[in-house]
């Protein structure tokens, strides 16, 4: 079953450089999506109806490469659900962008779209490489698909081939390869902590002998691994990479990469959080999680404060949430739960904001703030979804942001973290404030039109999947149901 | 046996500070080239005796790669490019050289601080972190895009001599991986070039700076 996720994926992309129709193509893109799901739901059940295990189902192999605890399964579902969405918004925009190719929305200059071919096809292997990343039980191979997810999704941000795409694309290449390749190095260091116990890299095998790994170099590997994979997840300052990125990448691949992608960073975070964990390191590893947590808060909060591009600003509010999942899983104790729920819901949220963002982008034909006002009579529906992802985004109740930050910030009292408590409030009252701004003046306001302006014609098959996900977040924040409560305990105990 | 190893080590050092000085584009990837060839050699004389095949087979391969395909690669995107000849250094190379001789010496205190398990082979560890920073060094005080490859470059030479160095043995598959994950990079990153060179004329990566946070706003004024 776990072969057969990832191999699907990898199959249908390979495939899918060889098949010449473009709606065949895109048929193959959706078909494979479903399939994915499917089996995701499959693996799912199986580990729901084992009602025994807690946190590991089936007890994982030692030396096993590829099995799923409840931390990577969570992952998946993830990344499985959103790759469904993203699916179904990619033909409706693919369709949409054949019609009319190549005027840049903002400067107005012509330019090209990358071959089709090339984008559903790593579109794909970037869905393969992801799902390899969340089922690698060995910590080399989670490397390795890492690093592959980079390359595979380089090419989709540049599928608009202009001038600003190609910047985004080579900061993204460049710092995440570099940056990744010092999580490199953290994993040298750990099989150097580990030679004593034999472990090699096996996260089985680490997990079990942690008590006879050498603790210094488990705090270098640490670091390393920290800053290697935290670069891919954005947190600051390593994050320069990040903006550019999601603002120049069509709406579609800055959702999978906001949603999916830094996902998979952070279970690499975490994976070598369990290893510090297990051998008494929990302390060193939760506080530095925290203090860069808090710096990816606090900066991405001044960034979104003057921020004058609606798409970075979704990117900075990408930041802000790694900041506070790293809190959490810093924090430790019943906060890891709530920052599980918290990439889980803004997983969900963000990709459909992005969606949104893609169709506010087709109707205004700019992605500065000022110049868009009155989207609510021009695109009443997509007004609703952009001022609803709001909404959810910023986590207001109910809205499985919400009850995420509120664990977060219970568990912080608990422990006495006053300070970090006060400014974690403080910053995201600010935030709240900004982002209403701009979405309240973007969504009201008086729209002037301007010459030679036609009616907007709002695409369903590209608001739908939004206003599915958000739907899923509000579900989430009033009722966890409870196969979703067993995985997120369970995930929260394999830390 | 070790001797030779460590004449090896001291070669790689040597290469490093050549490519802090070395102002010609193809130089540059030449050594690059050579470091990867001298650095795959290594673990053919780390063990005693002669090498399992395995080992040998793979440092075949690590040879080819980093020897043959990709100084090809890079001189390929330089020459379709049409690059300036010189790698167009941000400092003089005298800082360059200074920088490269501080990152040594820092490398050596590092090196015997660091809680390593022993290795036989001296000076392996200070030679692996001062290729690392060098790489670092190529990647921001050189303004063309081909140089932080090759900067990427060093640095995985840096990152392989200190694996050898730690006796992190990894499987097979997964070091083929990681080998195939630097492959696609480079290929990747020298098809990036090509595009680089065809949109903006050259490949000098500080004209690369149109996005920014506050771009937009002195823009629309």
């Amino acid at each position: 079953m776990i072969k057969a996720l990832m191999l699907l994926p990898l199959a249908a992309g390979l495939l899918s450089f060889l098949v010449r129709g473009d709606l065949a193509r895109r048929s193959l893109l959706l078909w494979t999506a479903r399939g994915h799901a499917l089996l995701t739901a499959l693996l799912l059940y199986t580990f729901v109806s084992a009602r025994s295990a807690l946190g590991s189902f089936p007890p994982p192999v030692p030396g096993e490469w590829f099995a799923y605890d409840a931390l990577g399964l969570l992952f998946l579902c993830t990344t499985s659900a959103l790759f469904l969405g993203a699916a179904h918004y990619a033909v409706a925009y693919l369709a949409s962008e054949k019609r009319n190719p190549g005027e840049d929305a903002e400067d107005g200059f012509i330019f090209n779209n990358a071959p089709e071919t090339v984008f559903t096809g790593c579109l794909l292997l970037f869905l393969a490489a992801m799902t390899a990343v969340t089922a690698s039980r060995h910590l080399g191979l989670l490397w390795a698909f890492v690093e592959a997810t980079t390359l595979l999704s380089a090419p989709l941000i540049y599928f608009h081939r202009h001038k600003r795409s190609l910047e985004a694309t080579w900061k993204y290449l460049l710092i995440c390869s570099v940056g990744i390749a010092l999580a490199l190095m953290g994993n040298l260091f750990l099989g150097a902590a580990g030679l004593k116990s034999g472990a090699g890299l096996d996260l089985g095998g680490l997990l079990a002998g942690a008590d006879l790994l050498d603790k210094p170099l488990l705090k270098a590997a640490f670091l390393f691994l920290f800053v290697g994979y935290g670069t891919k997840m954005g947190l600051a300052p390593f994050h320069t990479w990040l903006p550019d990125a999601h603002s120049e990448a069509p709406a579609v691949v800055s959702a999978l990469l906001s949603g999916a992608l830094l996902n998979c960073a952070f279970l690499g975070i975490l994976r070598a959080g369990s290893v510090c964990s297990a051998a008494g390191l929990a302390d060193f590893s939760g506080g530095i999680l925290v203090l860069f947590g808090l710096f990816s808060l606090v900066t991405a909060a001044l960034f979104m404060l003057g921020q004058r591009d609606y798409k970075r600003l979704l990117a900075y509010s990408s930041i802000e949430h790694m900041g506070i999942l790293a809190i959490g899983a810093g924090l430790g104790g019943g906060a890891v739960y709530g920052a599980l729920l918290g990439a889980v819901s803004h997983s969900l949220v963000k990709a459909g904001l992005f969606f949104t963002s893609g169709v506010v982008l087709a109707a205004e034909k700019t992605k500065r703030i000022a110049d868009v006002r009155g989207l609510w009579r021009r695109a009443p529906r997509t007004a609703v979804l952009w001022l609803g992802g709001f909404f959810l985004i910023t986590g207001l109740p109910p809205s499985g942001i919400f009850l995420s930050k509120f664990v977060i910030l219970r568990e912080a009292l608990a422990g006495r973290h006053y300070l970090l408590a006060g400014v974690f409030l403080v910053f995201l009252a600010l935030l709240f404030a900004g982002m209403a701004k701009v979405f309240i003046s973007m969504t009201f306001g008086e729209h002037e039109a301007r010459p030679g302006e036609k009616a907007f014609k709002e695409p369903s098959g590209m608001l739908l999947p939004a206003a599915v996900f958000f739907a899923c977040v509000m579900f989430i924040g009033l009722f966890i149901p409870d196969w979703l409560h067993r995985l997120l305990e369970g995930a929260a105990l394999n830390i | 046996m070790h001797t030779f190893a460590e004449l090896i080590i001291v070669f790689v050092i040597l290469l490093d500070l050549a490519l802090a000085v070395t102002g010609s584009l193809s130089s540059c990837i030449r050594l690059v080239a050579v470091q990867g060839v001298v650095a795959g050699i290594l673990p053919l004389l780390a063990g005693s005796g002669t090498p399992h095949a395995r080992t040998a087979a793979f440092a075949a391969f690590i040879i080819l790669l980093k020897g043959v395909v990709f100084p090809w690669l890079l001189t390929r995107a330089r020459d379709r490019s049409g690059a300036r000849k010189d790698v167009e250094p941000l400092i003089t190379y005298p800082a360059s050289i200074m920088l490269c001789l501080g990152a040594f010496i820092a490398s050596s205190w590092l090196g015997s601080r660091l809680p390593l398990p022993e290795t036989n082979v001296a000076w392996i560890v200070p030679a692996s972190l001062a290729t690392i920073f060098t790489g670092f060094l190529l990647i921001t005080t050189r303004s063309k895009a081909i140089t932080q490859v090759l900067g990427y470059l060093v640095i995985e030479n840096g990152i392989y001599i200190f694996g050898l160095a730690l006796f992190v043995e990894q499987p097979l598959m997964v070091e083929l991986a990681i080998l195939l994950d630097v492959f696609v990079a480079v290929f990747v990153m020298g098809i990036a070039i090509f595009h680089i060179s065809r949109e903006f004329d050259h490949i000098d990566t500080a004209e690369l700076s149109e996005l920014s946070d506050w771009r937009r706003g002195e823009y629309g004024k």
